[in-house]
């Protein structure tokens, strides 16, 4: 969809992946452990308490903004946003507010013009994360509600954008640009439960801007953002009104919902945490270095390995997606350059998809075999894509996982030769039993080849070499069928 | 650590003490064997611990306050802790859940506050020292209304890990005790660093005190005589300084003119940072829960009304205004901007002279229920609240009576000179011994 009049903000907290969390020692390592098993007095927000500032935080915060073109402001400062939820153990929250740690900025994204366009930065705050409410029944009517305080004082940025995006499906891609930038830079988690949400502020030109709170995952986002566009236009279709609101998503049923206006009238009362002092952090800013960030990567998988600028991009869209292709080409296997970048980006990509798993369960070095052995001819693409899904769902299984090699003997699927005459003898078969093909043929209908091409193939399960099967069933065809 | 266990059992008449440890332990070290009293908003490994507040009955810290650890690795017996003001609010102990502390000069009177429980247990002999907090003369008042010495260190050379916090950038925990010696033995065993305190600094005290002050140079702020300021009180403080003068100090008139709007700043800060530091009382973690099937904010709103006593819920309301987006800029900011006129105030002064001497308080201590309106109480912190927006340390040492009540010299110094202050405060305390 691409729409002139749509404009898209967006608010992203990141949970930053340090070991520790942002004012005490406690682990961050909470997900697979019971609830309030990773807190303190300080991060219970116990009478008392104090924050002490994790530096490593602060140290992931500046890389961000560093990758992320921003300016770091020599002295920021903390301060106190109050308000009472239950998950939230003090009755405030340490952000930063007027003086955060980084301005301007902006992350490049390919428009849905398909041109480079920049999404300005307006910010980049630290903050810690309140705790977690689990509601019996529901929110509203459930009999009670349980608080888990393990994720009270992980770590998080907030990244803030200018209302500079013109399209669900660019809001995503700066999500996805986000992401892999953050990822990159070895201070976030994506697969983590709850380590990135999303608020988005939406509008058609001219109208009231809607904003969608607490989105919690990267197509939630475009979704969310499609629903608003289509209730926005229906609204001003049939003259009504857009209100100027906050709505949630509700990530099951696709669409937002009014949240009660009581919540937007929050005042929350900042004022500069006193038990902080100022974050001067111009000493440490030359000390921060950045890894080769996904556009880098990019340029050089076009350069170094010849990728397609589409193969690098998707290649290189996911940290272990690159270093996945980078492990399959690396040795005496360089030579399988495009082979890979194809069966990578394309192929195994989709397949992986399918299955929802992750790159990281596959070897690249037995899936570097399976592509030495199509390389060297052995198996046709067809037999190819079997051994590969084979291999996928021996893993997904949890079973051994065969050899390419050990799976294509066992499946009987070497490349039936055109010279070993089982090919001849399948061709002569298949054109015997098809006499209205040859006849279709003998009209002019060059149809009847793939016809017949694809009957060889489906006798040989896909074995046969499509070109050498071509040639055979040309030159039996010439020979009048005999 | 702890080696031997002593037998507590004072006879607490004047409700000193919210909770009493009959048999504290103690261990080796420069307070071995000495009972300690530790105020009720320090926190206490294991020993309920209240604010004087009902809404933390029944609240047991799960950690120690640092200044308690370090008490108790100088072999301190932590007690039992004291009755004050609920959350610091007051400048009597009258505002306690658990009734007012009296003071043992005069049971009809108040013991000041908000320390007047660390004040009373010392001065009636309970205990040889205690730990009060000070955030606008907590430590201060009970020490002058009670004719014990008590100081505010420097802010950031105690740590304030541990102290449930009323009003953060004010505040800092103290030494109270009959005799200097002793508030200077108790200050070298609490302060120093804590990296769970990053407003603290790196420096520990180690001192003898010292009656030398020759040459000494006192600056006597005109605004510590003025008006509010009991006449009698104020000629029995300059004896005091009479006698100073004759130890070889030289005394400079001076004026402070931020003292105008230092109760108003004063106000506006503690305010604002107490309706936010007590927010988290809401009956969901500790303290008594409210018994309500309503919903959260609801729930909140009973529990709060049944735990918070008046004087509390009056600050909470304050502060509240104070720190709403429209009104921030009018009191906040303003509030802030006249504490940095203090400050500079303060620190040009004390480029011209060593130390300012003046009243701790402007009267003797008053008579128990005699300030029925907040604002007469207010005005009674006026000459302790500049201190602490200033952030420098103020000892102060009995110097006299009226009416038979003892009256407080306060003496100011530097940031960090903390060991000059002790040094005056003990010079008059030699020198009216002899
Ligand atoms: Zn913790």
């Amino acid at each position: 969809m691409i729409d002139a009049d749509v404009i898209v903000g967006l608010e992203v907290h990141c949970q930053l992946d340090t070991k520790s969390k942002l004012f005490c020692g406690c682990s961050t390592d909470y997900r697979d452990d019971g609830p309030n098993t990773h807190v303190c007095p300080i991060c219970l927000g116990l009478p008392g308490t104090m924050p002490a500032l994790n530096k490593r935080a602060i140290e992931y915060a500046m890389k961000v903004a560093k990758a992320l073109n921003c300016t770091i402001v020599p002295e920021s400062e903390f301060s106190r946003k109050n308000y009472f939820y239950p998950d939230l153990d003090k009755a405030y929250q340490i952000t930063q507010y007027d003086k955060p740690l980084a301005q301007g900025g902006y992350v490049e994204i390919e428009g849905d013009d398909g041109k480079e366009r920049k999404i300005q930065l307006t910010r980049i705050h630290v903050e810690e994360d309140p705790g977690r409410l689990v509601h019996m029944g529901n929110a509203e009517r459930g009999r009670y509600s349980l608080v888990d305080y393990n994720r009270a004082g992980i770590p998080l940025i907030e990244i803030v954008s200018e209302p500079d995006m013109r399209s669900p499906k660019e809001a995503r891609k700066f999500l996805n640009k986000l992401r892999a930038t953050l990822e990159y830079l070895g201070v976030f988690d994506s697969e983590k439960e709850g380590s990135l949400r999303v608020d988005a502020n939406i509008s058609l030109r001219g109208n009231e801007r809607v904003e969608v709170k607490n989105i919690t995952s990267y197509k939630g986002v475009e979704k969310a953002l499609t629903f608003e566009v289509t209730r926005q236009k229906n609204l001003i279709r049939r003259g009504l009104p857009v209100e100027r609101e906050t709505r949630h998503y509700l990530e099951a049923r696709g669409i937002t919902q009014s949240a009660r206006s009581k919540e937007t009238e929050n005042d929350y009362r900042y004022f500069p945490e006193p038990d902080l002092r100022p974050l001067r952090v111009q000493s440490w800013v030359k000390d921060i270095a950045l890894p080769e960030l996904p556009d880098a990567r990019r340029e050089r998988f076009v350069t170094q390995y010849s990728c397609s600028l589409n193969h690098a991009r998707t290649l290189t869209g996911e940290l272990k997606m690159a270093n996945f292709f980078e492990g399959v080409v690396s040795g005496d296997r360089a030579g399988l350059c495009s082979l890979a970048a194809t069966w990578i980006a394309d192929t195994l990509a989709g397949e992986l998809n399918y299955r929802n798993m992750g790159i990281d369960c596959v070897d690249p070095h037995r899936f570097g075999s399976l592509l030495a052995i199509l390389r060297a001819g052995t198996i046709t693409d067809k037999s190819g894509v079997e051994v590969l899904r084979v291999m996928l769902d021996e893993q997904l299984k949890g079973e051994t996982v065969e050899t390419p090699e050990a799976i294509v003997a066992r499946l009987n699927l070497a490349k039936t030769a055109g010279d070993d005459g089982a090919l001849a003898a399948a061709v002569k078969e298949v054109i015997s039993e098809n006499p209205k093909a040859i006849e279709d043929y003998k009209a002019g209908k060059n149809g009847a080849i793939n016809f017949l091409v694809g009957q060889v193939m489906k006798k040989t399960r896909g074995r046969a070499d499509p070109g050498e099967l071509n040639r055979l069933v040309v030159a039996a065809l010439k020979d009048g069928g005999q | 650590m702890a080696e031997h266990t002593i037998r507590f059992e004072p006879d607490d008449r004047y409700n000193a003490f919210l909770t009493v440890c009959p048999h504290p332990d103690h261990g080796k070290g420069d307070l071995s064997g000495i009972a300690v009293a530790v105020k009720d908003n320090i926190s206490t490994l294991g020993i309920e611990t209240t604010c004087a507040s009902k809404i933390l009955k029944g609240y047991v810290p799960p950690y120690d306050a640092h200044a308690v650890t370090l008490l108790k690795n100088a072999g301190a017996a932590v007690a039992g802790k004291t009755n004050m003001d609920e959350f610091g609010m007051g400048t009597s102990t009258e505002n306690s859940a658990f009734g007012p502390t009296l003071n043992p000069r005069d049971t009809g009177r108040v013991p000041g506050g908000s320390s007047g429980g660390s004040a009373a247990a010392v001065a009636a002999g309970m205990v040889r020292m205690a730990l009060g907090t000070d955030t606008g003369g907590s430590i201060r008042c009970p020490a002058a209304f009670c004719g014990i010495v008590g100081l505010k260190p420097t802010y950031g050379r105690v740590s304030r890990y541990g102290l449930i916090a009323y009003a953060n950038s004010l505040e800092t925990i103290g030494p109270m005790a009959a005799n200097v010696s002793d508030v200077s033995l108790l200050m070298s065993v609490i302060a120093g660093h804590d990296r769970r305190d990053t407003t603290s600094y790196d420096r520990p005290y180690q001192h003898t005190p010292s009656a030398e002050i020759k040459r000494l140079r006192i600056g006597i702020p005109e605004e510590y005589f003025g008006a509010g300021v009991d006449p009698e009180v104020a000629s029995v403080v300059k004896r005091a300084i009479g006698r100073l003068e004759e130890l070889g100090a030289v005394t400079v008139p001076c004026s402070i003119p931020s003292m105008e709007y230092a109760l108003a700043a004063y106000y506006v800060i503690c305010t604002s940072e107490a309706s936010s530091n007590l927010a988290r009382f809401d009956g969901v973690r500790y303290g008594p829960a409210a018994d309500t099937k309503k919903s959260w904010h609801a729930a909140y709103q009973d529990v709060r009304k049944q735990g918070f006593g008046p004087e509390v819920r009056r600050r909470i309301m304050l502060g509240t205004f104070a720190l709403s987006s429209g009104y921030y800029g009018k009191y906040y900011a303003k509030a802030q901007v006249a504490r940095e006129n203090v400050r500079k105030d303060f620190a040009r002064l004390l480029t011209d002279v060593d130390v300012l001497c003046g009243p701790t308080m402007p009267t003797i201590a008053f008579k128990l229920g005699e300030k029925s309106d907040p604002l007469s109480m207010y005005l009674s912190d006026i000459l302790t609240v500049p201190v602490n927006l200033a952030g420098i340390p103020a000892i102060s040492v009995p110097c006299g009576k009226v009416q038979g009540m003892p009256v407080g010299l306060q003496v100011m110094g530097r940031p960090f000179e903390d060991e000059r202050v002790v040094d005056v405060a003990y010079a008059y305390e030699q020198a009216v011994k002899a």
